[in-house]
């Protein structure tokens, strides 16, 4: 029984990074930007994320370095694709490329570095509840955060009128336009807001979830948030599922290997993918779905004026 | 620490170069393109008039604390040695791919004459480039096929991690440890095996977890591996993939493990109980003395702690003084040829015997595992069919 709590304490720590990054994504997906960069703002994060704690002591402050590389990068991205109209896609893939060289670059110092201890987090009566406690109550803050941060978003996105706002510039920024939104600046501060997340994400890996710096240390997370994003059809609940579901699975896949069940581990390694893809595809499958909830104008960039 | 220091000075013209190659390749839109620097070799000094020109080729960067870090040290090691008689240089984060041709070639046109390619996936640009330039000597790690002008080398890291599980087995409490596998190969299947042997030496009582991420380098997933052996009662861990996360995980939750590739004690102070290496040193001494003195000839070398090639380093304090000393005897044994890992009676997990008593494994067979042995649980993934 007791492996099994500490199954599901591992699950939610390794959906949290995901969950993270993917709502992130999220928030720029719902203002029609596309970011292919997740992966290189979230290396440059978790190396500035990591710098920080190194120089400071401090987790938070490693947690603000990350979501502000992640933001300038976005920031960055903003200004191409927004202003200048670039392709959303090739700009994407060339934050991403440059991030993981950049990332590199920047982290020679700091491989071998290691940080200061940490106690482990408790939240207080509840942590002593047997099963129960080691499973939900001895988590890292940040996985408290990620769960209140999609009640946010819910209420943001479909109760606030700027969320309103946001969802009607990833629909048809023409009409937003027409009604005197400032579109350019709103998809702006979604990417930016996304790229802080992204960061925050990837200042997670590399100070929480896997303490060390090392290239190329987050090995890919971003581009499953990025279809984790599309997969749960831009709901943040069901990001957070999504996210729940495939850290739960590759957890699973180990804890599987490490009780012998005799299933090739190649297989139990594609787990993870495939859950995921089967169970959102099928909470999705009603095309209506996809149809409402996916931004109309997702990719496409706006010309004011035209 | 101030050793990695200043390898990172000598290293940032080459990091330079390779942060400039990937800005003219995708980055165009951040920001202005440096003129195109081709990731050309970084020129070691060798002022003296004719020394012999020697190239590696990495898979990695030197600053991945493990693999390629142990090459370098070793490149550095043979250059010591030398002295005035060689110029190396070296290119590194080449991919196993079209491109570990075309830098393999380039080596051979800036005048290389000895070329050294440390990675099992440089085999066939290797084979290729070797067959249009006889008159170049090419040294390849960890492969098996060879030509007249290209032979190879790998390390018996077994060895190294037979040593780590005679240490797992005295110092594991709950008499279970844990392996994160890598990729499951026969090399990597005999580290598992030979960790096992190793432990049960002192330990007979102990068993062997196996998790595998199939992969050599993704520190998320090591340390979810990790953790995962942990929650299942592993306490001391030992892995076989290319980054510290699971020495760094155990470190976190209070649990033991190892480093492996280069010494990692500076990873996980707390919980390192010692540090498989490889040290290339040796061998890129000799293969280069051959070079120099004309005695090279094609060939396949398997080195081990006889050859210097293997060395566990960094013991942990509070490892009990007669397990250290039984370490330091395996070495011995290993060194003078008095003692064999790898000796019969041996017995796979399904309780068949494998090795008769007083049987000597020889290299075929060492290369053919594809089982585990009596204490890992498990069954190897793809393996033998029973």
């Amino acid at each position: 029984m007791e492996s099994y709590s500490l199954l599901l304490a591992a699950t939610l720590n390794a959906g949290t990074v995901l969950a993270i990054a993917a709502l992130g994504l999220l928030i720029n997906e719902k203002a029609g930007i596309v970011n292919l960069g997740a992966e290189g703002m979230m290396l440059c994060a978790a190396i500035a994320g990591f710098a920080a704690v190194v120089h400071t002591g401090s987790d938070w402050l490693g947690f603000a370095a990350g979501m502000g590389a992640g933001a300038l990068l976005a920031a960055i991205f903003g200004l191409l694709v927004i202003w200048l109209n670039t392709n959303q896609y090739a700009t994407g893939l060339a934050l991403s490329l440059f991030g993981a060289g950049f990332s590199a670059f920047a982290g020679i110092t700091y491989v071998q570095q290691v940080l200061p201890e940490r106690r482990a987090f408790s939240v207080p009566l509840l942590a002593d509840i047997p099963l129960v406690g080691p499973a939900l109550f001895r988590q890292h803050p940040m996985v408290y955060v990620t769960i209140a941060l999609v009640a946010w978003l819910i209420w943001f996105l479909y109760r606030s009128r700027a969320g309103l706002v946001l969802r009607s510039v990833g629909q048809s920024p023409e009409s937003a336009h027409a009604l005197g939104y400032p579109v350019r600046r709103i998809r702006l501060a979604a990417v930016v807001a996304g790229g802080a997340l992204c960061g925050l994400a990837g200042a997670y890996i590399s100070i929480i979830y896997t303490p060390l710096w090392v290239e190329g240390m987050v090995a890919g997370k971003g581009w499953i948030a990025l279809a984790l994003t599309t997969f749960a059809t831009w709901r943040p609940a069901r990001v957070l599922l999504g996210a729940y579901l495939f850290g739960g699975v590759t957890m699973l896949q180990f804890h599987f290997q490490g009780i012998g069940v005799e299933v090739p581990s190649q297989f139990l390694t594609m787990l993870p993918y495939l859950a995921t893809i089967v169970v959102l595809a099928l909470i999705s499958r009603n095309p209506a779905w996809i149809r409402i909830n996916m931004p109309a104008s997702l990719g496409k960039p706006f010309y004011p004026g035209s | 620490m101030t050793d990695l220091k200043k390898r990172s000075m000598f290293k940032l013209a080459a990091l330079s170069a390779l942060a400039a190659t990937a800005l003219v390749g995708c980055g165009k839109k951040e920001e202005p393109p440096p003129p195109a620097p081709a990731p050309a070799p970084v020129a070691a000094p060798a002022p003296k008039p004719e020394p012999l020109k020697i190239a590696f080729a990495y898979i990695g960067p030197v600053g991945d604390g493990g693999w390629t870090f142990a090459h370098d040290n070793g490149r550095k090691a043979m250059e010591k040695e030398l002295g005035d008689k060689v110029a190396t240089s070296f290119v590194e984060n080449v991919p196993e791919s079209a491109d570990a041709e075309r830098v393999i070639r380039d080596m051979v046109g800036q005048g290389n004459k000895l070329v050294f390619g440390t990675t099992f996936g440089y085999m066939e640009p290797m084979l290729k480039v070797a067959a249009d330039h006889k008159d170049v000597k090419f040294e390849h790690a960890t492969g098996y096929k060879t030509a007249e002008n290209l032979r190879t080398y790998d390390s018996r890291t077994y060895e190294g991690a037979y040593m780590a599980g005679v240490i797992a087995g005295a110092m594991t409490k709950t008499n279970t440890l844990g392996v994160v596998g890598s990729v499951p190969i026969p090399e990597v299947i005999r580290n598992i095996n030979s960790f096992t042997l190793g432990a049960q030496s002192v330990n007979p009582k102990i068993k062997t977890k196996v998790v595998w991420v199939n992969k050599w380098f993704d520190p998320p997933k090591e340390s979810e591996a990790a953790t995962s052996l942990i929650n299942g009662g592993a306490d001391v861990l030992m892995q076989n993939t290319d980054s510290p996360a699971v020495l760094k995980t155990a470190q976190d939750k209070g649990k033991r493990a190892f480093g492996w590739d280069s010494d990692m004690t500076a990873y996980g102070p707390k919980a390192h109980l010692g540090s498989a290496v490889i040290n290339w040193g040796p061998y890129y001494i000799k293969a280069t003395k051959d070079a120099l003195e004309g005695n090279w000839t094609t060939g396949q070398a398997w080195w081990g702690v006889k050859e210097g090639a293997i060395d566990f380093v960094s013991v942990a304090e509070d490892v009990p003084a007669d397990i250290k000393k039984k370490v330091e005897d395996v070495k011995a044994g290993l060194k003078d040829g008095s003692f064999s890992i790898w000796k019969g009676p041996i017995a796979d997990n399904t309780g068949k015997q494998v090795l008769a008593k007083d049987a000597v494994a020889d290299d075929k067979f060492l290369g053919g595992i594809n089982w585990y042995v009596k204490g890992v649980e498990g069954k190897v993934p793809g393996g033998e069919k029973k």
